[in-house]
């Protein structure tokens, strides 16, 4: 019972962190229909800017409060990854428009493979530490000498969530530039009919989904305490495996599907094996897509000749 | 990059027009480099992070963006004043008469030449360099290359020939590699025993693999292909009794020319056919074996295509819809392109496994994938001859540039082309997607035709119009 609350709580966190990256693939496969390959190398790159927004903050400019200094990062890393989003699609994406079906993923791959090299030729190879931060927790009950901890991380990466996916649903939903975006996901050609720029509502999504990624990315390197290059791959996968799990398309879906993988990768590491997590979260991408590519909230989709 | 950013901007720009979108092109390149590139951190003593400022690089790569924006807007800019002078011809027109340009009049002779180059290149190495000990590297190289251009062509068949985006090709290497390994070191099987058994092998997985992603459309069944190509690798990396895990196997049994070993003992190659011993027989003898399977493989290739088989995966890679609609079995044909690409993908591996004498899972993972897949696209998705040329250029070329002495004088001391070739096949990728979709070298020969055989311009077909 007692390991069973704790890996429940690293379980939502995981998922949280997951879910935020998750919403960038599915509002655009929501509205032009891509796997955004990149996304997860993109996240990568926002947890470098994260990195070494926090070490300049600290070592150079003496901002003492590490709550302040993740605060300050959390503020630049987002325009600056947003801006990796907004110009990947203007380069890679955008030309692309009317190509053959294929092209967009290809792009993105290729593009994925640019971001992570790319990092690694900047930043070199070798795993990046970053002193712990914020040690400490609540402890929330005790028993056989098993104590159940939230950590204040963990906290942190819950509120940060929250607050930022309410932010979000009210700019989906109640604003000018939701209204435009959700239309857009409907019908692209109808949506321009009526006088939306398509081409600037996309380019919107992307800067978002960006900056939720980029918020993701500071979160990821306040959980774990390290980056490489390469983080971009599993948890990009795992997040995509997200988006598929809760209906791709699906908003609430993705933050769902986030929280479900975050609590299957904890409980199958805490209960079976943890040398097979990544294999587990791979079946399951494999999985749903073969018998329920619709996912858990997500609509049937009918091809129309 | 052009293309995003010419709309509306195209006609009658001037040069105060051109300078402000190169700086703003400029002005992007800043922040992306920050703070990336602008602050490398590094490890220190104490294990804790340095930071060093590099604000030359950034300004450097900021100078670049703008001077090739600059160079191309300018390029534009003629080529469409050019344009508005001659009247534009029509497209139909075009299409039926259109001349082949000077990149496909050249894929016509290119067969014969490639093949002349491939099979003299041993001979030619070792008289250029003198003795066949100095030619290991071009022989070496050579080696590479071809296993490349064997893998991307056993992709051809999946990705070029059946449409179907395969993520996850490499595990049918991985089959391969380790069907050979673990047969030749358990039950000391020789390689000519175990490379059909490793291409069955792997063509029995890519079937296994293939029949639940048989509903799926393109971009899922790129995705589910990645994920079963990770699984492998992951699994083969855990199961530790059977492979050893991320040590892999070592001391595979070399390869031996139909039964004599490369040794320099009496009953060895040399003996046996009265040459002197020299260790790079072997590395010969490797050459011409991949040659051999890869000119297998094309062979193979270009049959089917002309096959009803090979007919109907090109009707599957137009419209799936309306090749069902034909009465075509979609079933079959996807699980023959997926068995036999794999099948080949298994040949590769065994040679791999003979030709290292060493395998563990880090060879096979996905950017290994990537690299095949972009070889493939580059090449053109269906050209033979373009996947050869991709290979030689994306494998060979930085091995090329690396022995090129003025790229130290001009980047450092510490220059590396290896670390940069793939952030350049990244970009080739992309680059090849927005301005040539069919690839380099791209004519697609109608493989059923009524009455005289004409090539269609790449350029001109598009998906489910051609």
């Amino acid at each position: 019972m007692d390991v069973f609350v704790q890996q429940l709580i690293n379980g939502l966190t995981l998922g949280a962190i997951y879910g935020l990256i998750a919403i960038g693939y599915t509002m655009v496969f929501g509205i032009i229909g891509m796997v955004n390959f990149a996304h997860g190398d993109v996240f990568m790159v926002s947890t470098f800017i994260a990195l070494i927004g926090f070490l300049i903050l600290t070592t150079w400019l003496g901002v003492a409060s590490v709550a302040v200094a993740l605060l300050i990062v959390l503020i630049i890393t987002m325009p600056l990854t947003a801006l990796w989003g907004w110009a990947i699609e203007r380069v890679a994406y955008r030309p692309l428009r009317g190509s053959f079906r294929l092209a967009p993923l290809i792009s993105a791959i290729g593009v994925s493979i640019f971001l992570s090299n790319f990092v690694q030729v900047a930043q070199g190879a070798r795993n990046k530490p970053t002193p712990p931060m914020l040690n400490g927790g609540f402890t929330l009950f005790e028993r056989d000498g098993y104590a159940v901890t939230l950590s204040y991380k963990q906290c942190l990466i819950m509120i940060v969530t929250v607050l930022l996916l309410a932010g979000f649903w009210y700019l989906v939903q109640r604003t000018a530039f939701g209204r435009a975006q959700r239309a857009c996901e409907q019908d692209r050609r109808m949506a321009a009919l009526l006088g939306i720029d398509v081409d600037r509502t996309i380019s919107l999504t992307f800067v978002l989904g960006a900056a939720l990624a980029a918020v993701a990315g500071v979160l990821y390197l306040l959980y774990y305490g390290v980056v490489s290059f390469s983080d971009g791959f599993v948890p990009g996968v795992k997040a995509f495996t997200a988006a598929v799990l809760g209906g791709i398309g699906s908003l609430p879906g993705a933050v769902l599907g986030g929280l479900i993988i975050g609590l299957i990768e904890t409980f199958w590491s805490a209960y079976f094996s943890i040398e097979y997590k990544d294999v587990a979260a791979f079946s399951i991408l494999a999985i749903v897509l073969i018998f329920m590519p619709s996912g858990i909230l997500g609509r049937a989709e009918v091809e129309k000749v | 990059m052009a293309d995003a950013m010419r709309e509306g901007t195209a006609r009658g720009a001037g040069l105060a027009e051109i300078l402000r979108d190169a700086g703003l092109y400029a002005l992007v390149t800043l922040g992306l480099c920050i703070p990336i590139v602008s602050y490398r951190t590094d490890l220190s003593q104490t294990s804790a992070l340095d930071l060093t400022p590099r604000w030359g690089v950034v300004a450097g790569l900021c100078g670049a963006i703008f001077a090739l924006r600059l160079v191309q807007r300018m390029v534009l800019l003629r080529r469409d004043a050019r344009r508005a002078l001659t009247p534009a011809p029509r497209q139909a027109t075009e299409a039926v008469d259109a001349t082949p340009n000077a990149g496909q009049r050249i894929s016509g002779l290119a067969l014969p030449l490639f093949l002349g180059a491939a099979l003299a290149l041993p001979l030619v190495a070792a008289l250029a360099s003198g003795g066949l000990g100095p030619a290991r590297y071009w022989i070496d190289l050579g080696i590479l290359i071809l296993t490349y251009v064997m893998l991307g062509w056993g992709l051809n068949i999946v990705v070029g020939l059946a449409g179907l985006l395969d993520l996850g090709y490499v595990a049918f290497y991985a089959v391969g590699a380790y069907t050979y390994a673990l047969l030749a070191t358990t039950f000391g099987l020789s390689f000519w025993l175990c490379l059909p058994l490793a291409g069955l092998a792997a063509a029995l997985w890519g079937m296994l693999l293939g029949f639940p992603v048989l509903r799926l459309r393109g971009d899922y069944l790129a995705i589910v292909t990645l994920a079963f190509g990770e699984i492998i690798r992951l699994v083969l990396i855990n199961w530790v009794d059977l492979t050893g895990g991320s040590a892999g196997i070592s001391s595979i049994p070399r390869a031996t020319f139909f039964g004599i070993p490369f040794t320099a003992g009496p009953n060895g190659f040399a003996a046996t056919f009265g040459l002197s011993f020299d260790a790079m027989h072997r590395n010969v003898f490797l050459y011409y074996l991949i040659l051999a399977l890869a000119l297998i493989t094309n062979g193979v290739t270009l049959r089917l295509r002309r096959l009803p088989i090979g007919r109907a995966w090109e009707a599957l890679r137009e419209d799936e819809i309306a090749c069902r609609s034909l009465g075509i079995n979609t079933t079959t044909t996807k699980l023959t392109a997926f068995a036999l690409g794999a099948m080949f993908g298994g040949f590769a591996g065994s040679f791999f496994a003979v030709r290292q004498g060493f395998i563990s899972p880090e060879s096979f993972n996905f950017l290994e994938s990537a690299i095949i897949l972009a070889i493939v696209v580059l090449g053109g998705m269906g050209s033979q001859v373009g996947v050869a040329v991709a290979a030689i250029a994306m494998v060979g070329g930085p091995e090329l540039l690396r022995n090129l002495g003025f790229l130290k004088a001009v980047f450092g001391e510490g220059f590396d082309p290896n670390e940069y070739r793939l952030l350049l096949f990244g970009l080739a990728m992309v680059a090849m997607m927005v301005w040539r979709p069919r690839g380099l070298i791209s004519v697609r020969m109608p493989s059923v035709a009524l009455t005289q055989r004409r090539g269609v311009s790449g350029a001109l077909v598009r998906e489910g119009h051609g």
